[in-house]
């Protein structure tokens, strides 16, 4: 009879640390870009880029000047063809310059429909979140 | 019955083990968060800055993935640190070669056209002048990534507000979003005001 009662115990707190730290708010990266514009349709889970980790290897205007991103999370169109073909992410994302794109789940990492957002940026700190509940799905897209 | 006595202890000591480990867990996170009276209530504990993947909210703990990703504290750990924004000194790591950030996709890299330029912006309020130097940010951007289309590269042309910054116009197009926070006034506003000093 002990160790039901103390498994069900050790269950319960478990589940309960869990709760605890999943009902945390969001503390990602600062600058980390959620990029979900085609993913939730396409049944992926969201891409998280982090701009700390490329900014140690690159210099901004190298993505943002000799490869066109413009400065704006979701404002670039990325899809998979344009990758496959070298532009954007495709341009490094080759199995040359960095992994290759067959490592689906190393960029398609994020929470599924968590909107298109820089995380912790003023902007998303001041302006209302766009939040993609069930009831409006539109509002998050554009 | 050895044999079932030998599991049942074994589970009772698991279940024991990890009751006690979540119980220490819990107290220590309630002690932590329970203190009204707590220095910074509102801030991030530095504890939870720089978060791994699977812990930061955004990641997905469930995707194999993210347990591959690295956690930004690793890569930090080298660089000298700041009091916001990622908590790391981009320009003084860059300046001191902890970080080595090519200048295009290959590893021959052609250094940057750095131009030394200060702009020094009177601002209408009490804040202090802000002076703009071209040195740290063409280190890392080219001209035609701000010019002509965010600030237009004449004296005088360019209105800006805090308000326009706060909502991810002009320079907040990188500050608050990825370069250092709108919270550090003091890094872009520096130069006190010529009459405030002559009183």
């Amino acid at each position: 009879m002990e160790s039901p009662t103390r498994l069900w115990i050790a269950a319960v707190l478990v589940a309960a640390l869990f709760a605890f730290v999943y009902l945390e708010a969001a503390r990602a990266e600062y600058g980390d870009v959620v990029i979900n514009e085609f993913s939730d349709e396409a049944g992926m889970r969201p891409v998280v880029f982090p701009h700390w980790f490329h900014r140690i290897r690159f210099r901004c205007k190298v993505c943002h000047g000799d490869l066109g991103f413009k400065f704006e999370a979701g404002g670039n169109g990325i899809n998979m063809l344009k990758i496959i073909d070298g532009e954007y992410c495709g341009a490094c994302h080759n199995g040359d310059v960095a992994w290759s794109i067959e490592n689906c789940d190393l960029c398609h990492s994020g929470i599924p429909e968590t909107p298109t957002q820089v995380h912790h940026s003023t902007v998303q700190k001041l302006v209302a979140p766009p939040q993609a509940d069930a009831s409006d799905p539109s509002e998050g897209q554009q | 019955m050895t044999v079932i006595n030998m599991r049942s202890l074994a589970v009772l000591m698991i279940a024991g083990g990890l009751a006690l480990l979540a119980m220490l867990l819990l107290a220590s996170l309630a002690e932590a968060q329970s203190d009204p009276n707590r220095f910074n209530r509102l801030m991030k504990p530095a504890a939870e800055r720089n978060a791994p993947p699977p812990e930061d909210g955004i990641h997905d703990p469930d995707s194999p993935g993210t347990h591959l990703l690295q956690t930004p504290r690793e890569a930090f750990a080298a660089l000298p640190d700041s009091i916001s924004g990622n908590y790391v000194q981009w320009n003084e790591a860059m300046d001191k070669g902890v970080i080595e950030p090519r200048n295009s996709l290959t590893p021959v890299s052609t250094p940057p056209i750095v131009l030394d330029l200060n702009i020094v912006r009177e601002v209408k309020g009490s804040m202090p002048d802000v002076v703009y130097p071209h040195k740290q940010h063409t280190q890392w951007l080219d001209c035609s990534n701000c010019h002509p289309a965010i600030f237009i590269p004449q004296k005088g042309a360019n209105q800006i507000s805090m308000a326009s910054i706060l909502m991810g116009e002009k320079c907040g197009v990188c500050h608050g979003k990825v370069a250092f926070p709108v919270s550090e006034c003091r890094r872009c506003h520096s130069r006190p005001k010529q009459q405030a000093a002559a009183n």
